[in-house]
Formats: C-alpha cells, structure tokens, sequence
C-alpha cells in the first residue's frame, strides 16, 4: 500500500492547476462567490461547462469513443480534488453524468448520435423528470401516463422537483405504458424535447430565497404532450430497469472535496469574524473544538472514498458504498453549512434576496454583503435538500440496513 | 409549586389566539412582509387598544394590567404560534422591560404611551465588533449642554425601521450608559433591509447626535446590570415564541406524516418518522419546561436569573434545530418549498437560535457561571 501519487500523477495534478488558474477566470469566480447551491446561473453555467468541454475534460467517467478523457481512478480523484479546492462550480449532471450513460448502454446508434456530442459540449441541457406529486420515495407508484397515439407517445400528467427544468432544451422520464402488470413493470423511459406544445413549467420557490429565473425546482404539466416513439430509451416496460442502472450514477459522487472546499470557508469566516472580547473566532476553544469535530468526519469520508476509488473495494457491493457516502457526506454538507451559520453570528441574519443581482447590476439587499458573508445562511437553508433529493437519507439507512443483514444471511 | 397558569393568563392567551386567527393567517402575513412596510400598524393599533394586550405585562400604576413576566410568556408563545412580525419583543418587552426597571419619570411618561400603541421601540446594542456580549460598546456618548452627543455605529437593530425611539447602549468613561433617542433625530442615519425570518432591521450610524440629560435611564455609566437583565427577560421571551413555533411544526409534521402515503402506508407508519417526531415531541416538553422555569426565575439575583436563562436558551437553541430540521426532513420535497408555512417557522426559528446569543454562546456563560466557585 502506498499514498504517495507518482510523477506522472502529480505532473497531471499540476497541469490541472494551470488550467484552473486561466479558465476559471474572475467572473466566474465572482458569481460562484454568491452562489447559494453551488450553481451559477445559466449563462455562467453554460460557459465553465463549455470551456471544460473543450479542454477535454467535461465527462470524465465517460469512455473515450463517446469523448472521454480516458483517466485512472487516480486522475479522476486528483481532478476533482483540485476543481473543488478551488470552489469551482458542480458540473450540472443530468446530462453528463446521468442521462447520457443509459443513452451509452441503453440507447440506439442515431440516439447515440443525435444526443451525446451535444450532451458533451453542454449545446443541450437537461433535466430529470422522476418524481410526481404523488411518487417520491414510492417512485415505482409513479402515473404519468403514455398513450400509444401511432408513432407517438401522448403524455399526461405532473412531475414536481424537477432540477432547473427552466433552463434544459430536453427532459428524460419515466412515464407509465401500462397499467395491467407490476408497478415496476409498466414503465417506460423516454426523451421529450422541453419546447413540445403542452409542457408547462411552474416554478416552486425554495426555503433560501425568492426566485428569480434561479430557482432550482420546478413542477411540470404535461398536457396531451406528443413524444415521437423514437424518443423511448430500449424497450417499452423495461423504463425501470434502465432508471435502476441510472441510479448507480445519480448517488456515484464523490464529496471530500467539496467538503474540505466548505472546511476552508469556514475557516475564512472564522478568521475574519470577531468573537466578541476582542479576537477573532478562529481562536474561540469552542469554535476550535466543533470545527474540529467536523474536519475529522470529513477525514474519515474522504479516506473512505479515496479507497474506494482507488480500487480496494474490499468485496462490498458498489451500492452499499455509493448509499453511505450519499449518507455521511450530505449530513456533512448540513453540519458544516450550519456551523458556517453559526460562524456569522449576528450577521447571519440579513436576507439575500438575489444572490446575483448585486453582479448583474440590480439592486440587491441594500445591506452590502462582502464576500465570505455572501449566501452562506441561504447555502444552509438549501441544504436542507440534500438529506431529501437523490433518494433521502432514511431510504438510504433502509438499503445500508438490507446490505448489512443480507451480507450475514438475514432477510431484513 | 405551582405551574398552572392563571385564569386571567388563559384568557390573555385565548383572546390573543382568537385575534390571530382571524386576522393573521398565513397568506395575509406572507403578503405583508413582502410588502415595502414590512409590518401592519393596524395589527399593533387592535393589539393595544382592542385587546388591550400591550399593557398586560406592566404593573397598574402606569396604566398596565398588572402582569409580568409570565404574560410575556404567554403573549410570546402565541405570536410564535402564529408567526408574527410586529415587534413586542423590542418595544414591551426589552423596551417596556426596561422603562419599568429605572422607573421614575422615564418610565411615567413612557410606559403608557407603549402600553397605547403610541411608542415602537427598538432595542440598538450590537456592534460589529461585539458578536453577542453586552459589554462591548464603542458607540460614545459625551457629556455636552445638559445632554450627551453620541457617535458610534449599531448593526442588526431589529424592528429598527419600524421604531419611534431607540434605546441606545453607550460608553461613558469606564461604564455603559442607556438612552432613549427619537428614531428621527439629527445626525441618525438609518440603512434598512430583511432579515431571513420575513422581518426588519438596521444599521444605524449615530454622527454627533444630541439627547438630552433627562432621556438617561438609570445612572450615567451603570447601565450594564440594567442591560443585562433585559436580555434575560428578552432570552425567556424568545424562548417561549420558539416553543410556539415549535408547537407548530410538530403539529404540521405530524398531519402531514398521517395523510401523506408512500409505498401504500401512511408516513407515520414508518416506525423511523415515529421515533423522530418522539424525540420533537421530547426536545419540545423539556424546552416548554425550562422556560417557564426560566422565566420564573427573572427576579431572582442575577447569577441566579443569568445561568438559568442561559440554560433555557441553550435548550431551546438546540431543540429549535431539532424539531425544525425534523419537521423540513419528514415533509420530503414539500419541506423546503416557500409555499408551506412550515419552512418559514423553520427561518424564524434559525434566527432566534442567533438571537442574544446563540447555544455556544450560553453554554460558554453557563459554564462560567456554574463553575465559577468550583476553581
Ligand atoms: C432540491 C431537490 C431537487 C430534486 N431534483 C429532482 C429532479 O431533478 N428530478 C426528479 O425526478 N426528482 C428530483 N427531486 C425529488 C426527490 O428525488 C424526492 O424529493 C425524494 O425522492 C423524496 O420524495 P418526496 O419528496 O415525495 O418525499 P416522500 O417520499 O413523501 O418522503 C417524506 C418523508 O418520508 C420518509 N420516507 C418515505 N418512505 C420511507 C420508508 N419506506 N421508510 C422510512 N422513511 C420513509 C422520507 O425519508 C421523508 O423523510 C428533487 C428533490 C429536491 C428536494
Ligand atoms: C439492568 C436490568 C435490570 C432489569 N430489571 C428487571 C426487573 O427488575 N424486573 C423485570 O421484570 N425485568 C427487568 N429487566 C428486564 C427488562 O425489562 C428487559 O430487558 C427489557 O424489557 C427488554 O427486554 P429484552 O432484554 O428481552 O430485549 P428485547 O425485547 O429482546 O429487545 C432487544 C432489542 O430490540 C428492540 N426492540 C424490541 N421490540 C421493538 C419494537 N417493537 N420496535 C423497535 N425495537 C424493538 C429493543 O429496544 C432492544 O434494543 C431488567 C433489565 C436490565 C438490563
């Protein structure tokens, strides 16, 4: 064993470095600033994406004949160690890293064709339409329902959460083909493009702020809406199977990064934030010691991860370790956006209404906000999704806890 | 002992309740903090002179009902019941709280024009460099033709745009004095913008602002002890609207939890959600009891009054974030939209938690103060 990178890795690490320092330019870098979610807005979105595009960079765990940058685990640890230390925006990843792998494995040749390079170079965006109203943990109950028409689907129906549904070109959904079987085995997977006649769009303001074309969810209505067949993803019934391996990305991420990027803002808060008494509360016992607290899980994840991608997998299925870092690593997300709160202190408490107002010219709160204050209590109350999206956490307690008791033979 | 509230305080409560509830729904306050106001005057106008409730807590001589504490108690819980923005706490309890602690001629003068809805008041303490302590003040008040001149800057005063007087913390020399200066004085500048719980505050910059001798309450330079014990009682206040709040979410989470189904089961039935909203319930029953604990003890000597305060608010600090992450969690997707009440009580009870002193805060004094003598 040994965790010491090699030449080759570190000249690698290096060059990511260089690129980062040049493309993730001041612009950028400002909007991030204000960021309440870790998103920009589309326009910035669109740009970083667009320049990792052409790096070559933009999809790393794709393979190299869909444009892949055909790194080693270690590359791709490395890459995401160093865009997230340097508070680089998240990829958004309903095409890249969901959508497009059913395409991959699932899809036909002019799918193939017709959607990836556009996926790759972000010309399209896309969202995610799974639940409704009525399915969220009980995703199987799902109703929206596609009818037969020809050579057409016609959907009707509601799906609700939909991430930036406002900005994607396409949406893919399961939808429901029949009612006769299984709840499972009655549906479909399907690519309906956004501007379809009947697709209308309500968007569902959120615990950190009003909206503002910024808002992360949406509902969606669909209305006798006509989706060519050619748009269903395999076969009509097996929706389910191909939304399960899809899944397998959806939760696949890595968080030590990104929790060691929150780790260094709070210790920017801590050092420009008086405690009251004369120093500054990057000397506060108290402070010390709960910041501490949180490092050390964030250690303890990290290691997890870096063997986990590093190839030990030590026997334990790939969903079990994709459940308990989804687990360990939003609880994290959570405790250390409250304790940036609580960082703050009194200044927690002005409201930002638009997190980019101020940068695109409009005005914003008139109380100025510098820098390390920006967003962070919006950031803590839009982190209360993370426990919730993506499968909640009490779900995936049930699958670690199925895992742990089939391991030793029990049926739970 | 004796925790069984009077009969006259269950009728303060249910008259209170019964106004809220036909003229405070959730829509009607949602649609009057975004508004520029930010507030209804009208609401303030029917709680002094319908309801007569502003006096409830202020003793007969000064046109009062003859309660205490424990009527703030009570009136607090019910406004957090209910949400609302309108500042009792800054202007009865803090502002009143601390007119009748220096009584004299202040407090005659004052007291029943709070009590009438004629005076809002704001309560103007915290500075940047002072996190949450009491004590540290660099705003200066100077001695100068029979008045004093004040210079400093004061950050997060809530209710500050709505206020007709503000009561200002001071050094004079070695000591902290309090003065009551007119909202629209020469020489204030206001800077005004929400908070995150659909409220108001300010920053207020005071650049040689004159206030006459007789607007001094209590002795110039020995306003500490004065200040600090309307922090306490400003503490229990807030402690009991978090329990209101807090009664509230556990109600909504637990309707919610029985009609919403998934997998074909009630929510509720999830024996998970079960222990989650016992352990709500627990955090709640203990928060709701050390308050009125607390509050019970504010005439007690001040060690006595302080440490017992600060334990009521480390409590009810962290069982706030408990019952309140609890409540958004069970609700799924539905708990962080805007459109349920429920995330605004969870806003509310965030900033309460940062409110005189957040739980670190106290459990650092409470330590303090209970381990002093075992050094
Ligand atoms: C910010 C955000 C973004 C999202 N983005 C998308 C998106 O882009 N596309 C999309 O399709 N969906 C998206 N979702 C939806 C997300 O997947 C669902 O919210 C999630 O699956 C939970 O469903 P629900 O909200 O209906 O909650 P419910 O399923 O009603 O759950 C409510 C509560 O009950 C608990 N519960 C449910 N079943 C059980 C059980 N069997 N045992 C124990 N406890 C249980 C839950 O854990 C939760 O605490 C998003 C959600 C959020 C919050
Ligand atoms: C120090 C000690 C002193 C005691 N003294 C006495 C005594 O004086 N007289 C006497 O009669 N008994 C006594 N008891 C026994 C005590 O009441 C039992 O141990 C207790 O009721 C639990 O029963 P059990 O040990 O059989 O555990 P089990 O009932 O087998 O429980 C095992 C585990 O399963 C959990 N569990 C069980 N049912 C559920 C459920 N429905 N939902 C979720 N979890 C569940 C339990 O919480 C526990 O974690 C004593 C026990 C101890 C440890």
């Amino acid at each position: 064993m040994n965790l010491d990178f090699t030449a080759e890795e570190l000249a690698f690490r290096d060059e990511v470095r260089a690129w980062i320092k040049q493309a993730y330019d001041s612009e950028l870098k400002q909007l991030m600033s204000q960021s309440k979610n870790g998103y920009l807005d589309k326009a910035g979105q669109v740009r970083w994406q667009k320049k990792l595009a052409e790096k070559g960079w933009a999809a790393p765990g794709w393979p190299v004949q869909y444009g892949g940058p055909d790194w080693t685990p270690t590359q791709r640890y490395l890459f995401q160690s160093e865009t997230a230390a340097a508070g680089c925006p998240i990829v958004s990843p309903m095409g890249i890293a969901m959508v497009a792998y059913v395409i991959m494995e699932y899809g036909s040749e002019a799918q193939k064709r017709r959607f990836l390079p556009k996926i790759l170079s972000t010309d399209e965006c896309w969202c995610q339409g799974y639940s409704e109203p009525g399915s969220g943990s009980d995703l199987a109950s799902l109703q929206m329902s596609a009818v037969r028409d020809g050579d057409h689907y016609v959907l009707n129906g509601s799906k609700i959460w939909t991430t930036h549904a406002q900005w994607a070109d396409w949406i893919f959904c399961l939808v429901r083909t029949s009612r006769d079987a299984k709840a499972q085995s009655g549906i479909s997977f399907l690519l309906a493009d956004m501007r379809t006649p009947g697709i209308s769009i309500r968007p569902l303001p959120s615990l950190d702020g009003p909206i503002d074309g910024e808002q992360e969810v949406n509902q969606l209505f669909f209305e006798n809406v006509r989706v060519p067949v050619e748009n269903r993803i395999g076969e009509e019934g097996l929706g389910w199977t191909y939304a399960k391996y899809l899944l397998q990305f959806e939760r696949g991420v890595a968080y030590g990064s990104l929790l060691r990027y929150l780790l260094a803002k709070i210790r920017k808060i801590a050092k420009q934030q008086p405690a009251g008494g004369g120093g500054m509360l990057i000397d506060d016992p108290d402070f010390r010691r709960r910041y501490a607290e949180l490092a050390v899980r964030v250690e303890a994840v990290d290691a997890a991860e870096m063997r986990f991608f590093s190839g030990v997998e030590s026997g334990t299925a790939v969903g079990a370790m994709s459940s308990l870092f989804k687990l360990v690593g939003t609880e994290l997300q959570q405790d250390l956006s409250e304790l940036a709160v609580e960082a703050l202190g009194p200044d927690a408490l002005p409201f930002v209404q638009d997190s980019f107002a101020e940068i695109r010219g409009r005005p914003a709160s008139p109380r100025p906000i510098p820098d390390h204050v920006a967003a962070v209590t919006p950031l803590y109350f839009n982190y209360r999704k993370t426990s919730i999206y993506a499968g909640t956490n009490e779900i995936q307690r049930n699958l670690l806890a199925r895992h742990v008791l089939s391991s030793a033979g029990v049926r739970g | 002992m004796d925790f069984d509230y009077s009969v006259e305080q269950d009728m303060l409560r249910d008259t209170l309740a019964s106004y809220l509830a036909d003229h405070y729904d959730f829509e009607t306050r949602g649609a009057v903090v975004a508004t520029p106001a930010g507030w209804r005057p009208k609401v303030w106008a029917d709680l002094a002179e319908r309801l007569n409730l502003l006096g409830a807590a202020f003793p007969e001589e000064y046109g009062g009902l003859g309660g205490g504490a424990l009527e703030n108690a009570v009136v607090m819980e019910e406004l957090g019941k209910a949400l609302v923005v309108e500042p009792y706490l800054g202007t009865v309890v803090i502002g009143g709280g601390l007119l009748k602690q220096v009584g004299g001629a202040l407090a005659a003068e004052w007291l029943p024009r709070i009590i009438a809805g004629q005076a809002v008041l704001a309560f103007a303490y915290s500075e940047p460099q002072a996190r949450y302590s009491l004590a540290e003040v660099a705003t200066t008040a100077t001695k100068r033709d029979g008045g004093y001149v004040l210079n400093g800057r004061k950050t997060g005063v809530t209710g500050g745009p709505w206020a007709s007087q503000l009561l200002v913390t001071a050094r004079s020399g070695e000591g902290i004095s309090l003065l009551l200066v007119d909202a629209d004085a020469q020489g204030l500048t206001r800077s005004d913008y929400p908070t995150i719980d659909g409220g108001r505050a300010s920053d207020i910059t005071f650049h040689d602002v004159f206030v006459p001798a007789e607007r001094l309450l209590g002795a110039e330079g020995a306003a500490l002890p004065l200040v600090e014990r309307a922090a306490d009682e400003a503490i229990c206040a807030l402690c009991a609207e978090a329990v209101g709040g807090m009664r509230r979410m556990l109600a909504d989470t637990v309707a919610y939890a029985s009609q919403r189904k998934q997998f074909g089961v009630a929510l509720a039935t999830f024996q998970v959600l079960q222990h989650r909203m016992a352990d709500m319930f627990t955090a709640l029953e203990q928060s709701a009891a050390l308050t009125l604990v607390a509050t019970m003890k504010l005439d007690r000597p001040a060690a006595e009054r302080a440490l017992v305060a600060s334990a009521a608010k480390a409590q009810v600090g962290k069982a706030a974030k408990l019952v309140g992450q609890a409540a958004v969690q069970i609700h799924g997707g539905m708990g962080i939209t805007e459109e349920l009440a429920l995330g605004h009580y969870f806003r509310r009870a965030t900033a309460i938690g940062s409110q005189f002193g957040s739980t670190d805060f106290h459990l650092r004094r409470y330590a303090d103060l209970s381990l002093a003598d075992a050094a």
